[in-house]
């Protein structure tokens, strides 16, 4: 019976299949990459100085050569475009590791803010500014403008791991240990940080708010390269782990009997995470809702495939982040709202109407 | 072949599963009996290789279970578990087709073999709707339509796969329940090994090459089902009287529970 039916069906469609969301994942994947784009060329012009970034651009592509002590040229290469890629390596990095711990939970509630990963990778930065610089001070010198991410992705994978060693008995994930346990986790960090801040009177260490709203404002070319290393690659790895995150979705013994080394991709998604949220904390403080949001609107539209959610949820995050920046520097010129004032904003009316809406589908 | 050999499991101090033997031929529909406690899911885990057995081993022609890794297993063998929760908004045709094994084919040959299976276990029509919308039964076929793509998308030949399904009826309707276990026939037909674990001995009866009944962790009857189906075997591991007799045509054992006997009433005569 199996084999009858299946030698006939060759002929029968060779399009879209009914419930197959495949091609209009691969289409959406297109847009948002054009949509990153088209943001970024776009937030070049806007801030609280008037610049026609096209212009100088044009300019400089043009072979007319840049006055590189002009005004508009310092503006635009020293600090708006840092900021620019930094805006979509950080959004990209957050929402991506949304959907990865939303894989590895099981469970679409998880975001790394949320949860208290962001939170532990702030606490072990700003522990490494306040107590390193005191204690240790070869540490920073050593790594140089490695010191933070480093320490950040520290943080960032003890909480990942502690937190998936709580909720997880006899390899089924409680979503609601998941939860309690990640804001008791994130509570706890940002006490301790809070603490570390206040004692601390290092330069260095701006104010509590840089770490508990973030903010994309020291934007520079060298923290751009401090962060990259740690985030690209996490950017590559997805077609490695889609299909197994797929399968774990379905449970930890079905992904096995299907194929999947189980314990290697939980390892590897825990070290992705941790990598992209600390090094994303360490240059850019804790960003909420990123994580969350991002791959809840793309489900509604591609599906749970995370094939292709992965990199769509790199894209979208990106361009979100950016268009949340261009809103906090300039809605309050010439002063600066923190990003994660707008993205809490944004995200979490958000957030309560994807739970409303999808009141049935979400269970704890 | 699957070779299970003086495997047992321990867990605390309670053993789930006494030392077992057990082999698995292609083609046979192998179907595991017993009250509820009896290890028969335990004993379908060690031999998926799910749980290590504390004592003794499984191997796959000749190959403890523990060397080969998940991927090689994967070709060979596909497993139903009791039961599974989906939290993410998933087409049943994107859980379908997660079954199907990387190498199989383009993505149109993974639709098309997804969109076939579906077919099979007359789940024609719901590709598009949406998993979670599905009612229990139709969830329960759509994951065996998962594992027979796994199964069916692997390039080995029929005679070298084995399909475990832990009570792959429990929530189907009479029709589906005859059905699923017509679709585990013609996968045995094809050379294809199947373990089953059903609760209704009648269907068992029916469509068992081989009747395994467990208590307390052993196996006490191996066999064709007219041989393992007796009123004794019956009152002895289920605790109930019960009318065995035989269906005419296809020469099967059936099963006839005595409502009035009690057989072990004594719990009942406590109460009342």
């Amino acid at each position: 019976m199996v084999n009858s039916r299946v030698a006939t069906t060759p002929l029968r469609r060779r399009t879209a299949a009914p419930g197959d969301r495949q091609h209009l994942a691969q289409l959406s994947i297109i847009v948002l990459f054009c949509v990153c784009i088209g943001t970024a060329v776009f937030s070049l012009s806007v801030g609280p100085v008037a610049i026609d970034g096209f212009a100088v651009l044009r300019n400089w592509l043009g072979g007319e050569g840049l006055d590189a002590v002009s005004r508009d040229a310092i503006v635009l290469f020293e600090i708006r475009m840092p900021r620019i890629l930094l805006g979509l390596l950080v959004g990209g990095a957050l929402a991506a590791s949304g959907a990865m711990l939303q894989g590895l939970f099981r469970n679409p509630l998880a975001d790394p803010g949320l949860i208290g990963v962001s939170a532990g990778a702030a606490l072990a930065a700003v522990t490494v500014i306040v107590l390193g610089d005191r204690y240790f001070p070869w540490l920073r010198e050593t790594l140089s403008i490695f010191a933070l991410p480093t320490a950040a992705i520290i943080g960032g994978l003890l909480t990942t791991w502690a937190l998936y060693r709580i909720a997880t008995r006899h390899g089924q994930t409680s979503t609601a240990t998941m939860l309690l346990a990640g804001i008791a986790i994130a509570a706890l960090a940002g006490a301790l940080s809070g603490i570390l801040v206040y004692v601390s009177t290092d330069q260095q260490l701006r104010d509590l708010t840089f770490w508990s709203l973030g903010s994309l404002g020291g934007a520079t070319w060298q923290k751009l390269i401090a962060a990259v290393p740690f985030v690209l690659p996490v950017f590559v790895l997805f077609p490695l782990i889609g299909r197994g995150l797929n399968a774990m979705l379905l449970g930890d013994s079905p992904a096995t009997h299907m194929g999947v080394d189980v314990q290697v991709l939980k390892r590897l998604t825990i070290v992705s995470v941790a990598c992209a949220v600390g090094a994303s904390v360490a240059v850019s403080g804790v960003i909420g809702f990123v994580g969350i949001v991002v791959p809840h609107l793309l489900r509604l539209i591609i599906g749970p495939d995370n094939r292709f959610l992965i990199p769509a949820c790199i894209l979208l995050g990106g361009a979100l982040l950016l268009i949340a920046d261009n809103f906090a520097r300039t809605i309050v010129t010439p002063a600066e709202l923190p990003i994660g004032i707008v993205t809490a904003l944004i995200g979490a009316p958000f957030f309560l109407w994807l739970l409303l809406r999808q009141k049935g589908l979400i269970d704890v | 072949m699957f070779d299970m050999h003086e495997a047992g499991l321990q867990i605390g101090s309670a053993w789930l599963v006494r030392e077992s033997t057990l082999r698995l031929r292609p083609g046979e529909l192998t179907v595991i009996v017993g009250p509820n406690g009896a290890g028969k899911s335990t004993l379908l885990k060690m031999m998926s290789g799910e749980m290590r057995p504390t004592t003794g081993f499984v191997l796959l022609r000749g190959n403890d279970l523990r060397t080969l890794d998940a991927a090689y297993l994967a070709g060979r063998r596909a497993v139903l578990p009791q039961s599974s929760h989906l939290s993410f908004p998933f087409t049943v045709l994107e859980v379908v087709r997660m079954g199907v094994l990387p190498g199989y084919g383009s993505h149109a040959d993974d639709n098309d073999l997804a969109l076939a299976i579906l077919d099979v276990v007359d789940l024609q029509g719901f590709a598009d709707r949406r998993f979670q919308t599905l009612s229990g039964g139709e969830q329960q076929r759509a994951h065996l339509a998962r594992v027979l793509c796994q199964i069916h998308s692997s390039p080995q030949e029929a005679w070298d796969k084995y399909v475990f399904l832990d009570e792959p009826v429990s929530s189907l309707d009479l029709k589906h329940q005859v059905q699923v276990m017509e679709v585990a026939r013609e996968c045995c037909r094809q050379g294809t090994g199947v373990l089953a674990i059903l609760h209704d001995l009648n269907l068992a009866a029916l469509f068992a090459d081989r009747l395994i009944m467990m208590q307390d962790g052993c196996c006490v009857a191996d066999g064709p089902p007219h041989a393992v189906i007796t009123p004794d075997r019956v009152a002895e591991v289920f605790g109930i009287r019960a009318l065995v007799n035989t269906s005419p045509p296809a020469g099967r054992p059936f099963v006839l529970p005595d409502a009035d006997g009690k057989a072990d009433g004594s719990a009942v005569d406590r109460i009342a």
